[in-house]
Order: C-alpha cells, then sequence, then structure tokens
C-alpha cells in the first residue's frame, strides 16, 4: 500500500512546470511538499487528482493507476483532493458543502455517519451546519474543506496549502488535525505546504522542490536537520 | 377597476411565459457561461412539434408531453453536440467569448429555416385546452380568460418541481455546484460535463413549456418565439441573470410592466418598455433586482 510516484513531468504549454519528479509515501505517512511560489507543488497535486494531464511518468495508488481516469473517478478510488485557497462553494450552505464530498457514494445511512464523524472533528461545522459557507472564518473554511474530502471516504488525501491565509493558532489547529487523520484513521497523506516548519513537523517524510525538480528528500527530521534546506526553507 | 384587475391578470400570465424563457436562460448562462440565443429555435421546433402531435390526436395534454421532452432532449443534443465541441476546439484566445454568441445565434437562424422547410412559413394555430373567452365580472368581460389562469398554474408548478428540484435532490445539489464551481464539483465526484448536459435539457425542457404555452394565444410561425426570447433575456438581465428566483421576478415586472403600459399608454410602447426597464436595471443595479450583495445564488 503505497503511492508511487515515477519521473513525473508536468508542462504547462511550452513551460514544463515539473520535472522528472519520484517518490514514494507509504500508507498511512505524511508527506510533506515544500518549496517556494513557483516550485510546482500546486502542478504537482492538480496532476496526482486528474485535473492537469502529465507529460511524462506515472502515478500508482496500490493498484490504481492515477492518470487513466478523470478526477470524479479518483476520487471512486479513494483519493481526495483538497484544492488551495478554502476549496468550499461559497453560495452552497455547511451541510451541502460536505453532503457533495460523498455525492457519488449509494449509502445514505454510510454517509450520515460519515457526516457525523467529521463534525466530531470539526465541532464548529455541526454548529454552522445551515449557514452558507461564505459567511464561515477562514480557518472554519479550510475545516469545510477538508470536511467535505473526508466524507468520500479517502485513503489518499491531497492537500494544498491548508495553511494559505490562516491566523499561527488557526493553523496549528489544521496541522494537529492532519496529524490525527493520519493516527487515528491511517489515513494517506500528502500535503503541500509554503509554511515548511508547521508541514515538517508533522510529516513522516518531505520533499523539497525548487523550478520543478526534486531538490531534496527524506524523512521529515532529516529535512529538518539538512542545513541547506534550513537555509532555504526554513529561515534560520 | 376593472381595467386594472385585468391588466394585473393578463399581465401575470404574461410574465409567468417570459419568467419560462428567463429561467431556460439563466440555467445555461450560470451553467456554462453561454447565452443560448438558439433557445427560441429549441422551442419552435419543440411548439412545432406539438403543433403536429395536436392535429393528429386532438390533445393538447400529449402535444405538451412530447413538447416537454422534445425541448429537453434538444437541449442535450445541442450542449453535447454543439456546445461541448465548440468549447473544446474554441479553448482561448479573444474569440472564447464571440464563438457562442456566433454559435447559438447561427443555430437560431438554422433551426427557424428547418422548421420552415418542414412545416412552411404561414401561420399555424394550437388551440388553447380551455377557453380563451374572458371571465366576465359583472356586466364586464374581463381580457382575462381560463387560459390565461391555466398558464399562471401551470408555472407555478413547474416553477415549485423545478425549486424541489434544484433545492431538495442530490441531482440538484449536482446541479447547483457544477454551475458555482464546476473544479470543486469535480473533484467531489460529481460528473460535471453529464451534469452541464442534463441542465441544458432542463434549460430545454423550460422554453418549449413557454414556447407552447404562449401559442394559443397567438399563431405560430417560424419566428414567431423570437419576441419570447427577447422578453425572456431582458427578464433574465433584471432578475440578474444567475438566480432562478431573479428570474421569476424579472419575468412578472417585465409581465406587469409591459401589460400596464400597453393598456393604459399605448400597444405601441410595449418594446421600448422591455428596454427602459432594460436600460434602468442595468444603470440602476446591474447586478440585477434581486441579487444581494453576492454575486450568484440558487
Amino acid at each position: 500500500m503505497s503511492l508511487v510516484v515515477t519521473n513525473l513531468s508536468v508542462d504547462h504549454g511550452a513551460i514544463r512546470a515539473i520535472s522528472g519528479v519520484s517518490f514514494t509515501v507509504e500508507s498511512g505517512k505524511i508527506a510533506a511538499v515544500i518549496g517556494s511560489n513557483g516550485a510546482g507543488k500546486t502542478t504537482l497535486l492538480r496532476t496526482l487528482s486528474g485535473l492537469k494531464s502529465a507529460s511524462h511518468g506515472s502515478a500508482q495508488w496500490n493498484e490504481h493507476d492515477l492518470f487513466s481516469v478523470k478526477p470524479e473517478f479518483n476520487v471512486r478510488h479513494g483519493i481526495a483532493h483538497v484544492g488551495e485557497g478554502k476549496s468550499v462553494i461559497a453560495e452552497l450552505s455547511v451541510e451541502e458543502n460536505l453532503h457533495l464530498g460523498a455525492i457519488w457514494r449509494k449509502d445514505k445511512k454510510e454517509m450520515k455517519s460519515t457526516q457525523l464523524d467529521v463534525i466530531e472533528l470539526f465541532p464548529i461545522l455541526g454548529e454552522r451546519i445551515k449557514q452558507r459557507a461564505d459567511t464561515l472564518s477562514g480557518g472554519e473554511r479550510q475545516m469545510l474543506a477538508i470536511g467535505r474530502a473526508l466524507m468520500s471516504k479517502p485513503q489518499l488525501l491531497l492537500l494544498d496549502e491548508p495553511s494559505l491565509g490562516l491566523a499561527p493558532l488557526v493553523v496549528e489547529q489544521i496541522f494537529q488535525t492532519i496529524k490525527s487523520l493520519r493516527d487515528q484513521m491511517a489515513l494517506t497523506v500528502v500535503l503541500v505546504e509554503q509554511n515548511a516548519l508547521g508541514a515538517l513537523e508533522i510529516a513522516d517524510t518531505g520533499i523539497a522542490l525548487n523550478l520543478g525538480k526534486v531538490v531534496v528528500q527524506g524523512s521529515a527530521q532529516s529535512l529538518l536537520n539538512d542545513p541547506a534546506v534550513r537555509a532555504a526553507y526554513l529561515g534560520y | 377597476m376593472y381595467k386594472f384587475i385585468s391588466s394585473l391578470l393578463i399581465g401575470l400570465s404574461l410574465g409567468a411565459i417570459y419568467s419560462l424563457m428567463s429561467i431556460s436562460l439563466v440555467l445555461v448562462w450560470r451553467s456554462t457561461r453561454v447565452v443560448n440565443f438558439a433557445q427560441a429555435g429549441q422551442a419552435i421546433v419543440s411548439t412545432y412539434i406539438a403543433y403536429e402531435v395536436v392535429n393528429r390526436t386532438g390533445s393538447f395534454w400529449l402535444a405538451f408531453v412530447v413538447a416537454i421532452l422534445a425541448g429537453a432532449l434538444l437541449g442535450a443534443i445541442v450542449d453535447r453536440y454543439f456546445m461541448r465541441p465548440l468549447f473544446r476546439r474554441v479553448a482561448s484566445g479573444p474569440i472564447v467569448a464571440i464563438a457562442p454568441v456566433v454559435a447559438t445565434l447561427g443555430l437560431l437562424g438554422v433551426l427557424r429555416a428547418v422548421v420552415g422547410f418542414i412545416w412552411g412559413v404561414e401561420l399555424k394555430p394550437i388551440a388553447a385546452p380551455v377557453s380563451l373567452d374572458g371571465y366576465s365580472l359583472g356586466s364586464e368581460v374581463l381580457p382575462f380568460a381560463p387560459y390565461n389562469a391555466l398558464v399562471i398554474v401551470i408555472v407555478a408548478i413547474v416553477l415549485i418541481v423545478l425549486s424541489l428540484l434544484f433545492q431538495k435532490t442530490n441531482l440538484g445539489l449536482s446541479l447547483r455546484a457544477s454551475a458555482y464551481s464546476p473544479e470543486i464539483a469535480r473533484l467531489s465526484g460529481v460528473r460535471v460535463n453529464e451534469i452541464r448536459t442534463l441542465g441544458w435539457a432542463i434549460a430545454g425542457a423550460a422554453g418549449a413549456i413557454a414556447g407552447i404555452l404562449a401559442t394559443p394565444t397567438s399563431y405560430l410561425s417560424p419566428n414567431s418565439l423570437d419576441i419570447l426570447l427577447v422578453f425572456g433575456f431582458a427578464a433574465a438581465v433584471i432578475g440578474g441573470l444567475e438566480s432562478m428566483v431573479g428570474a421569476v421576478v424579472g419575468g412578472l415586472v417585465l409581465g406587469l410592466g409591459v401589460t400596464f403600459v400597453s393598456n393604459y399608454v399605448s400597444t405601441s410602447l410595449i418594446f421600448p418598455t422591455a428596454f427602459v426597464f432594460l436600460i434602468i436595471i442595468l444603470l440602476v443595479r446591474p447586478s440585477g433586482i434581486v441579487s444581494g450583495k453576492r454575486s450568484r445564488r440558487a
């Protein structure tokens, strides 16, 4: 059980956004993908979920070839992608956003129980269940975005910059939640972050990208201790 | 007083038909960002089919059902085999904005021509299922007839069905999610392309109902529904283009406004009235009369 990305290249028109990237994420682990703006982090996630097509290379989640189907079918294979910037639908209620996450699932009873689990994880969503998503704070929206993804009962969660634009305390809460998803639900997480320190602290492995290439990868601890990574991404 | 009451009732029944046309334009606009000028052409095809069914079976209601199905089917076909390939081919550049306009206007012309080729250009009647003679109030005969009342009832039922569909079902949630954010809908597992085609089908059905309801009080010809398109579009803009509630409000406002002006001022002012409404709304409240601060609403 693992996510295996092999020699992946992705182009934006004439520009190569990702170049020969390979890495493996073992099941039940968090992999932090760090790098500055334009490093290709978001493109990497969008390619894995199928929103963008790869030019070369492959990605396998267990037996499933991620590039063989459209994103709406990847989610049926247990792969959930939370896009950059609080990916919720502002015009829908909190409850409708959650239902949307499970909309392809047939078993309505199971959906109800998953919803209860999500609300247990993020009680504030339960309090705001009938409100429109655009009335939520930034942190609540991010919780809703993750909650929507969890409604599909994923095994592999692709998270794009969950800390973006949030207050430090809220960031800490979101990171702790991601950690508990791994520890309690055995979720595998690919966590794309500019907040390298926060991400590496909860991650098992780390991958640093620069201009679409892997600069360094290894255990999260080794990245935290790497002088070059510290200078380039951690700022100390 | 009679004049006032009858203007009110006639305005409502006229506005109800505009509302349906307006809804069909709004549904397509908010899911595809296309103003579907071909909607009048699709409606004319389904209404001619209805005319044919009435002629052969004598049943208005059978024709009504056939028109809805034909309208839905045609809407789905236009999206699946015309708009989708068009958007695949025309993906970038200034042409993206203009291509759908040209394409739907062209399709309107083609559909009108096909209808004229098959059925000829002379005016054809569709008999109303109930009386077109006005109700009498005391010694006065109102222009408001049982058929006008029927139109109001049918449109009210259609609106209730549509709002239940959109607000209470998974299908409705998929339709709204795909319209508001295709990407998040897709990542949630919604088959966005299929859902969009379904949206075009529902829009086609609404337009078909508008077409068949508008015809018994006038006549059918290849361009007899063009006026409905103009008023439906004006109503949609008045309602803010994004909102189904706005489409209905816009339709009713326009229907009432046009009827009052033609009854109290002059019939020749019908068109100017619609455009005066349109211009006032665009100048004073360009996001439409029902929209609040937010630009999109279900």
